[in-house]
């Protein structure tokens, strides 16, 4: 542990620490440029030189070990003439179009000019003007701008796994640039914008939308996934303008998934704003009134058997846990959370989560995935396997469709049957689970929302069991969800009671006509062509494919429109909180279905969200804990039985279009056709 | 040095003919398993001597060899200057204008090239025949001004050699390289005053036997000393 | 002058076979096993004891660089790699002996990897050096057919496997570890320090990277013995060194001789005296294009070794001297140099991107004289904000040209503005 002083502040940093952690140990900042702590070190923009005794030249603070008794200082002559005379080689070339730029208050190159920076330029020649890439839809590059720090390069080739990025030609001509005209192919692109220290690399979508200064932050939890991605949702008045990552180290580092990041503009499109009550076969604007009296008049002394409630993947806990005390209060025990049919085990938590945790990949030596693709059902997380492969000493195997991982990832084959083989010891991949010190499978939805979801569910317990993915301090067995309300469906028991009907069952009692009223909240992931006659009441934000075949719309509220806990695919239950209101006439869920409830005249027992949080700990008390993550007992599930030897098919279609705000994006509408039409090969012009 | 990138015109595929795969393979085999990327210049060299310059398809087809991203491959290519990004004339004329070669005329002899080729550096001639371009620092600086023409190095050079040069290039000769003025290499022109004597005389060889011995001894007197107890 | 006897290059001008069988009658490979023999510890404290410094420019002694390498082989492999990147302007000394004596480079490699535990070597040489090139990979071929090099290296029981890789035109190559990512496959950009390459180098192994001509003249510095070398030139500074005379002189050429040789000696004696006489010259650049240019009353007397020329604010550098007469501009000479490095910049690092055109430009309005007095300040500010600030030694390498022609020929460059803004004012007025 070397003992150094940092102006005068002494401090023992652990061995390999860099001069820079050993400052920001002491307390003393340094600027940088280049130096990012989840990037390699390039020590190229040289804005962190400082004074070392004894050395003959300023010395990179990013890259140079701390060594015992070093005496450092950053703030002598010799580092601040070091700083300015690199913060002034770095405005000569720079344009002077801040009130243009949208990095404008949030730019570290004009922040720190404003701290090391001169009052006037010395710089007479022309300064140098440089070719916008095509990035994409999501990135908007103006690379006259680029200070040449080489983070959006690194972060594309280690972090997102997509070596698209470089630096091409050399000296003061060298540019920054994807590969002709090629562009980014990662669902983590627009990172680079949060790393760009500069405006070179902005935020496209959001392009001349409002300065920083002008917004107001919320700090809140992502659902466009299951990962729980801590998000920092930037509004101004009542309207979204931008989304965020926030640090969490647990879960996403400090990374935010493309589409959790831009599908935003679908919170302003297609949105629900008054309730609405079928007429003579069409949907007509009506008050809260008239929609509850719509409701009652149908649902009052039906029997509860012939009632039943789906609910969809962006749910908050609250509205699921409201929705199912309404339906017990109706007698209905045909509640369902898992539209796609997924074979989730309610009883068992261990079954359901993703034990190993996000963070706990990172110990991993041997991964088993099976009928996932991480890459598009959670790209945060395929992102931690990347890091833990870079690491080396990772084998990853993959039944399922070939893709590319961003990792190096063995294809076993596509077919089911290849995970009864494991389980019984008679595939290879078998024994690299055992020799592995700490091993893990991940089965995601893909494999689980089939007919024999519940045997592979099974063997895959099986292979846990057998191959030593279970054992003191580990375990190694994960379902990866692809919905941000299903784990917390599941952890509150919205699933059938006793003799209720689940998704197929509902769809099927529909059909029959044995089901005669179906309330979705949230639900459009179900096939509603299989609603028969059924009498349909549908809670949400977005004119998606359940509102238009909905008999009554409640307009509901969009995640970043009321405060709600989600619980992310580890099991880690965390708060979201509203960051606007919601539109027109559209409520908090939870408290449409109170309203509802009273209509009914089976008022639900409480008034605020206090008290329904209270009620929603008694009865499952995996909500009392917010943000950690409680280790599930492992026991029995799955039900044994034959795995049909068909192939898998990954849940996720289109990355970019997967619920209805997704939908409702007209910057997921490009994406959608610049990277899954094909587009991206192109070298086109749009935008 | 203007931008660096390819031409805008490309050709549709690149595939190494048999001699250049041939080629190709032998590079790779100098370097470990696993360090195949350590050929990417020979084999970007190997593609502009069979193609004339090195084309998109080019690089596409060295990065699949080599299991590197088309992107890697480009950053070299865009880096080292000897990379013709473009297409260059059958002569690829070459004047060295640094230092050296520029206060020895190199200005008068590139003058000499742009009047009688009717082309500017950087430019080629109508008919595909000649390329011009102005290099930094040839490394045959005591042989100033030196003038690169494909592969080989035309010293001593001054208008007058470099339009005969031009006019043999011109009907297909490719006059021999070297010094324009006869020299012996970098040797100093006239009578020689260094080497004259006969370089096969013995040289006088130092007894390693007693070289051995000696540095024995000192090994063992610095481990005594270090041995010792300090006073 | 020195004698022909302890020249170490006697093919220096190619006026005898290159190959194997005249590199054998002029003593190379001669014994070369029982230099083995001796083992590597001798060889390392031989070379030491000679006080041969890098001959690459930047002097580094040659043996304690060698002794920096682990002294065990590991499961990590020693490399030793040779630069031949030869292009700084004004240098074109490894060019003869890459062409014309061969053999002693091969030899050299030999000796010095198998004193390194180096059982592979690579020599990387630049792109631009096709026949040089071709010269080396016939000597290679020899050596291998020969026994020399290869599974049992001379008979010795050593493997050496000796490579030549090509480069393709880029003067930063020369810096070790850019030349180290060169050879990996990639751009030539200078990687940071540490790790040293002595410890992370080549395919993070050990590596070891020397000029040409350090390794060349190991094996007659071994074969003579340390105290012949050592005995020659003056104390920190041994040896014998070939100059390059380019430039305004009568009869430039390269030329070996020993260090420490007054310069004005070594050009009046070799390279035919200075065009039109000595009293006609008007500066020199000492050791490539790198190092600040002394002004005549300096040349008079000045020696040509690393530690002379350093307490004159010069450098020895390669050794490569670059005459200037009377008859030249020399704020157009070094402005040529200023735009080299602006070409040769990587790019990395912001203060040699972006101030290595800075320079370039102002200097080119310096020649005109299109610029204020205050500029010559400025400028001479900027290449000290290059200086000392960049992961490479090409910033520096940037701004000592600019700082010598600043330091003896401001009046110059005064009289150049002040000519330039009253020719302007004629104009306006008439």
């Amino acid at each position: 542990m070397p003992k150094l002083t940092v102006d005068g502040i002494a401090v023992e940093v652990p061995p390999n620490a860099t001069i820079l952690q050993a400052a920001e140990q002491a307390g003393v900042e340094i600027p940088r440029f280049c130096y990012h702590e989840r990037l390699s070190i390039a020590g190229n923009c040289r804005m962190c030189l400082v004074d070392v005794e004894k050395s003959p030249k300023p010395v990179a603070s990013c890259a140079m070990p701390a060594a015992e008794g070093m005496v450092v200082h950053t703030r002598s002559d010799r580092a601040n003439k070091a700083r300015a005379g690199v913060m002034e080689f770095l405005l000569i070339n720079h344009p002077l179009d801040c009130p243009i730029c949208d990095q404008g208050g949030e730019c570290d190159l004009q922040d720190q000019a404003m701290a090391y920076g001169a009052d006037r330029g010395r710089f007479h020649e022309n300064k140098r003007a440089v070719k916008d890439k095509d990035l994409g839809p999501l990135v908007a590059t103006t690379m006259t701008r680029c200070i040449h720090c080489t983070r959006c390069v690194r972060f594309a080739t280690e972090v997102a796994g997509v070596p698209e990025l470089g630096a091409v030609a050399r000296g003061e001509n060298m540019e920054i640039t994807n590969y002709l005209g090629q562009m980014l192919s990662s669902e983590l692109s627009g990172n680079v914008v949060d790393l760009c220290p500069v405006g070179a690399l902005t935020n496209k979508p959001y392009a001349f939308g409002g300065r920083p200064w002008e917004l107001r932050k919320t700090e809140s939890i992502d659902v466009m996934d299951a990962v729980g991605t801590n998000i920092r949702v930037d509004a101004r008045e009542q309207r979204v303008m931008r989304v965020l990552p926030r640090i969490h180290e647990d879960v996403n580092e400090e990374w935010l998934a493309d589409k959790s990041r831009q599908a935003c503009d679908g919170l302003s499109n297609q949105r629900l704003d008054r309730p609405y009550v079928r007429k003579n076969g069409k949907l007509t604007e009506a008050t809260w009134q008239e929609a509850f009296a719509a409701v009652t008049a149908k649902v009052r002394g039906l029997p509860g058997a012939k009632v039943a409630a789906i609910a969809g993947d962006l749910c908050d806990a609250e509205s699921m846990f409201a929705l199912k005390e309404l339906m017990t209060a109706l007698g209905s025990t045909n509640i369902d959370c898992r539209q796609d049919g997924a074979a989730l085990d309610a009883r068992n938590r261990a079954s359901y989560i993703f034990n190993t945790s996000i963070a706990g990949i990172e110990q991993a030596d041997a991964i088993l995935i099976i009928g996932s693709n991480p890459r598009t059902e959670a790209p945060i997380l395929n992102a931690r396997i990347r890091k833990r492969y870079l690491k080396g000493g990772l084998q990853v195997g993959v039944i399922g469709p070939q893709v590319d991982l961003t990792y190096k990832a063995k294809n076993l084959g596509n077919d089911a049957g290849i995970v009864s083989q494991i389980a019984s010891g008679s595939h290879e991949f078998a024994n690299v689970l055992k020799n592995a010190k700490k091993p893990m499978l991940i089965v995601g939805q893909g494999a689980l929302a089939r007919a024999d979801g519940a045997q592979i569910l099974a063997a895959a317990k099986q292979i846990a069991d057998s191959c030593g993915l279970i054992k003191d301090g580990w375990n190694g067995f994960n379902v990866l969800h692809t919905a941000a309300a299903r784990v917390g469906g599941l952890d509150l028991g919205f699933v059938p009671g006793n003799g209720g009907k689940d998704v197929r069952g509902i769809l099927d009692g529909a059909s029959k006509g044995e089901i005669e009223v179906v309330y979705l909240l949230g639900a459009d992931e179900i096939d509603s062509a299989k609603l028969g006659k059924a009498f349909v009441i549908y809670q949400g934000h977005h004119g998606d494919r359940g509102a238009h075949r909905a008999d009554v719309i409640l307009p509901g509220a969009a995640y970043t429109e009321k405060d709600g806990l989600y619980v992310n695919t580890e099991g880690r239950v965390q708060a979201a909180l509203r960051a606007v209101f919601p539109p027109g006439d559209a409520r908090e869920d939870w408290t449409i279905i109170r309203a509802l409830s009273e209509s009914l005249g089976k008022a639900l027992p409480f008034d605020n969200l206090a008290q329904l949080r209270a009620r929603l700990r008694d009865a499952a008390p995996t909500f009392a804990t917010v943000d950690k993550v409680q280790p599930a007992a492992w026991g029995a599930f799955g039900t044994a039985g034959q795995v049909n030897a068909t192939p898998f098919e990954y849940p996720v279609k289109n990355y970019y279009m997967t619920d209805p705000i997704s939908r409702a994006s007209r910057t997921m509408a490009r994406c959608t056709e610049a990277f899954v039409m094909g587009g991206a090969q192109k070298t086109g012009t749009d935008g | 040095m203007s931008a660096r990138e390819l031409a805008k015109d490309q050709p549709a595929s690149f595939a190494f003919n048999a001699e250049y795969l041939e080629r190709a393979k032998k590079v790779i085999a100098k370097y470990p398993a696993g360090r195949q990327a350590s050929a990417v210049i020979p084999l970007l060299d190997f593609a502009q001597r069979q193609e004339g310059w090195v084309t998109r398809p080019a690089i596409e087809a060295i990065a699949k060899m080599l299991d590197m991203a088309a992107i890697r491959v480009l950053e070299v290519a865009t880096f080292y200057t000897m990379f013709n990004l473009a297409p260059v004339g059958k002569t690829h004329i070459q004047v060295c204008t640094s230092l050296s070669c520029a206060v020895r005329g190199a200005g008068d002899v590139l003058k000499t090239c742009k009047d009688k080729l009717g082309i500017d550096a950087g430019d080629v001639t109508a008919d595909k025949a000649f390329s011009l371009i102005e290099v930094e620092c040839s490394g045959a600086c005591v042989n100033a001004p030196v003038v690169q023409i494909g592969d080989d190095y035309y010293e001593d050079v001054d208008p007058a050699s470099m339009a005969k040069l031009i006019d043999a290039f011109k009907r297909g000769e490719t006059p021999k390289y070297g010094s324009m003025i006869g020299r012996d290499g970098s040797a100093p022109a006239g009578e020689p005053i260094t080497l004259t004597e006969d370089p096969t005389k013995p040289i006088p060889k130092q007894d390693l036997a007693a070289a051995k011995a000696a540095f024995e001894k000192a090994k063992a007197e610095a481990a005594a000393k270090a041995a010792a107890p300090k006073a | 002058m020195l004698a022909d006897k302890d020249r170490i290059f006697t093919n220096l001008y190619g006026r005898h076979d290159w190959r194997l069988k005249g590199a054998r009658a002029r003593g190379d490979w001669d014994g070369t096993k029982e230099l083995m023999l001796m083992g590597a510890d001798w060889i390392i404290d031989e070379m030491k004891r000679s006080g041969l410094r890098g001959r690459g420019g930047a002097g580094f002694p040659t043996g304690l660089k060698w002794s920096f390498m682990p002294k065990q082989e590991s499961d990590r492999p020693h490399y030793l790699v040779v630069n031949a990147d030869e292009g700084e302007p004004g240098t074109c000394k490894d060019r003869d002996m890459l062409r014309y004596d061969p053999h002693k480079l091969i030899e050299g490699c030999l000796l010095a990897s198998f004193a390194m535990k180096a059982h592979a070597c690579y020599i990387y040489i630049r792109g631009e050096f096709y026949n040089e090139a071709s010269n080396l990979q016939v000597a290679i071929d020899e050596a291998y057919e020969a026994g020399l090099i290869g599974d049992n290296a001379c008979g010795s029981g050593w493997k050496f496997d000796l490579y030549l890789h090509r480069g393709a035109g880029a003067y930063i190559c020369g810096e070790e570890t850019a030349l180290i990512e060169s050879l990996e496959g990639k751009k030539g950009q200078p990687r940071l320090k540490p790790p040293f390459p002595a410890g992370v180098g080549l395919y993070g192994c050990p590596t070891t990277v020397n000029n040409v001509e350090s390794i060349a003249v190991a094996p007659t510095i071994l074969r003579r013995g340390a105290s012949w070398f050592a005995g020659i030139g003056r104390p920190n500074n041994t040896g014998t060194k070939v100059f390059c005379i380019s430039g305004n002189v009568n009869k430039p050429c390269n030329v070996e001789d020993s260090m420490g040789i007054p310069l004005k000696e070594l050009i009046e004696k070799h390279a035919g005296g200075v065009r039109g006489g000595w009293d006609n010259l008007q500066g020199i650049i000492p050791g490539g294009a790198s190092v600040p240019i002394l002004p005549k009353s300096i040349c008079d007397t000045v020696l040509m070794d690393f530690d002379s020329l350093r307490d004159v604010k010069s450098g020895l550098g390669t050794a490569a001297v670059m005459v200037m007469d009377k008859s030249q501009d020399v704020v157009a000479c070094i402005s040529r140099l200023s735009d080299f490095y602006k070409h040769e910049s990587c790019g990395q690092c912001t203060p040699c991107r972006e101030g290595c055109g800075w320079l370039a430009r102002v200097m080119r309005r310096m020649v005109k004289g299109d610029a204020t007095l205050e500029e010559i300040d400025t400028l001479e500010q900027v290449t000290y904000q290059i200086e000392g600030h960049t992961i490479c030694a090409l910033g520096d390498a940037a701004a000592w040209p600019v700082q010598g022609l600043i330091r003896h020929f401001r009046p110059e460059l005064e009289r150049r503005i002040r000519d330039y803004r009253d020719a302007k004012v004629r104009n306006r007025a008439a």
